[in-house]
């Protein structure tokens, strides 16, 4: 009934001399929220940052394997960079909204790509920011700074900046580490309900918060993707010693 | 606590003193410019000392037109921000943005060091180098002109300009940078769309701060700028900015003469402009903040 979105075979990733992915294989269903845990530096935003390909600009970065975005590979030699990460959108740990308005912001995507008019452009604002759940705080000041809203409203523009360019999965990056508990309720309220849109993979370092909002879990530990499955089973009958550990609390 | 805060006092008091003392003496700098150049609006009027247009201090009876001295003023740095500003700029984004880092190593230094190079050498290659080529190639009667002024002033502020241009593109957080990249943005359109509106005040600020620096230049326009008190119709005619006025005139005028005090007046003229264009910078900056947070 399923589909998977992304299908990773064989990932390995180096800094340098670091191997800091050790052969990733896994699958991220379609329309449904993917998280992913494990203690700092186990290298699950590293994965996730494979997904659009961000890891791109690091230096002494390198990437073997493959990663299927519907069937095809996004590390092919003809691989259209912006088409990618166009369909893929991101969000990332810090609130980061461009010093400039709320529509601007939002708007930027959109112009990029080339819609100019500005009567779609409103629409498209508009729309991206309900999405967000932010559209009845801002409709009034669409025209303010960005960085005057506050953290937990900054990181929905955040995400409605990334969905104003209508991509078909978002990557979440500890979107509410940065944030008070009633702000990253909001979000994670929002995360729920993007999933019948998008398809939506989240890094979090915060077990109930995976516990609370994703379909499936991967557990990932020192660059190893030690166990996957539907959240619920994964968080009551976990198959490996490791994962039972990290879930009771046992370290990271 | 309390002998904690007595312990304090002494360095606060000498820190205190000092500072008073550097604000005193900039204090006791404008109280002199100022009284010396009152004196001389008893002599000529206001609208004739800033809109004349001859300025013959020696004659008899003299003349202080400053007009031709303010319009040289203008000229050359106006034409020096024209030369040196977009090269400042597109150099600062090639410096921040563009060019692999080991280049970067060596290029940046070397800017800097272009900027201690002392103005009476630039005049030197003016002189020297600029003014003859252009005799030869323009057909003129002088090289020493506007435009030889403008090129070597032009040289004077770039430095400046791309090193505080590249500082404030640089402190641009990578944040925004990720952001826009993952929307789908180029290399260059991240630069254009993101990195340089977010930057843009810190700009605005590094290219106001070379135009001060040119209107203040004294000694290449005094050797390059060929000296002719008039109002300049092209940009290879001999200009008189204030400055080289000032620094030519001032030893060959009779102390407290009316000569004397109109040079303190010119001196006054050009502390204005540059507070002008440092209120600017200033209003720039704090707009900028209030846009900030």
């Amino acid at each position: 009934m399923e589909k998977d979105k992304f299908s990773v075979r064989d990932l390995d990733l180096f800094y340098g001399s670091n191997h800091a992915l050790k052969k990733i294989n896994l699958q991220v269903p379609e329309r449904s929220v993917t998280a992913l845990i494990g203690p700092s530096g186990c290298g699950k935003s590293s994965f996730l940052r494979c997904l659009n390909r961000m890891n791109d600009f690091i230096p002494g970065c390198s990437v073997t394997g493959r990663v299927e975005l519907d069937g095809s590979d996004i590390y092919d030699a003809g691989t259209d960079l912006i088409h990618l990460r166009r369909r893929v959108g991101m969000v990332f740990q810090r609130p980061n909204p461009f010093p400039m308005s709320i529509f601007d912001n939002v708007a930027y995507g959109p112009r990029l790509h080339g819609d100019r008019d500005r009567n779609t452009l409103r629409d498209i604002v508009e729309e991206s920011l309900r999405v967000s759940a932010l559209w009845n705080e801002v409709r009034d000041i669409l025209h303010s700074p960005a960085l005057a809203l506050s953290g937990g409203q900054q990181q929905r523009l955040c995400i409605a900046r990334a969905v104003a360019v209508q991509p078909e999965v978002l990557l979440m990056d500890e979107p509410t580490s940065a944030l008070d508990p009633m702000a990253t309720a909001r979000i994670e309220e929002l995360v729920r309900e993007l999933r019948t849109r998008y398809t939506v993979v989240i890094v979090t370092h915060n077990m109930q918060q995976a516990a609370r909002i994703s379909d499936t879990t991967d557990f990932f530990l020192s660059g190893e993707m030690v166990e996957s499955g539907p959240t619920q089973q994964m968080f009551t009958s976990p198959r490996d010693k490791r994962t039972e550990d990290y879930i009771t609390g046992r370290f990271g | 606590m309390r002998t904690s805060l007595k312990e304090d006092r002494i360095p606060r008091i000498a820190v205190m003193t000092i500072a008073s003392m550097g604000v005193a003496i900039m204090l006791f700098i404008l109280y002199s410019l100022v009284r010396d150049s009152i004196p001389i609006l008893a002599h000529v009027t206001l609208s004739d000392l800033l809109f004349g247009t001859h300025w013959y201090p020696t004659y008899d009876p003299p003349e202080f037109g400053m007009l031709p001295l303010i319009a040289g003023s203008v000229s050359v740095t106006l034409m020096a921000s024209v030369i040196s500003l977009p090269v400042s700029l597109a150099l600062a984004v090639f410096l921040s943005e563009i060019c692999p880092a080991t280049l970067r190593e060596i290029l940046k230094p070397v800017i800097e060091i272009l900027g201690f190079f002392p103005s009476v050498v630039l005049g030197f290659i003016g002189m020297v180098i600029i003014a003859p080529w252009m005799v030869m190639n323009f057909n003129i009667m002088t090289g020493l002109n506007l435009l030889n002024a403008s090129i070597l002033m032009g040289v004077m502020i770039i430095p400046i300009v791309t090193s505080l241009a590249e500082d404030s593109l640089n402190s641009v957080p990578k944040d925004i940078r990720d952001a826009s990249f993952a929307l789908g943005a180029t290399r260059l359109e991240t630069i254009t769309r993101s990195v340089i509106p977010a930057a843009l005040p810190g700009l605005m600020t590094a290219s106001l701060l070379g135009v001060m620096r040119a209107i203040g230049e004294t000694m290449v326009v005094l050797m390059a700028a060929g000296g002719a008190a008039m109002i300049p119709r092209s940009i290879m005619d001999p200009v008189r900015p204030l400055t080289s006025a000032i620094a030519a005139e001032m030893g060959e005028t009779p102390f407290r003469s009316d000569h004397y005090f109109a040079l303190f007046f010119a001196g006054l003229l050009l502390l204005f402009m540059t507070l002008a264009l440092n209120m600017t910078a200033l209003w720039i900056e704090s707009r900028a903040k209030r846009l900030r947070s």
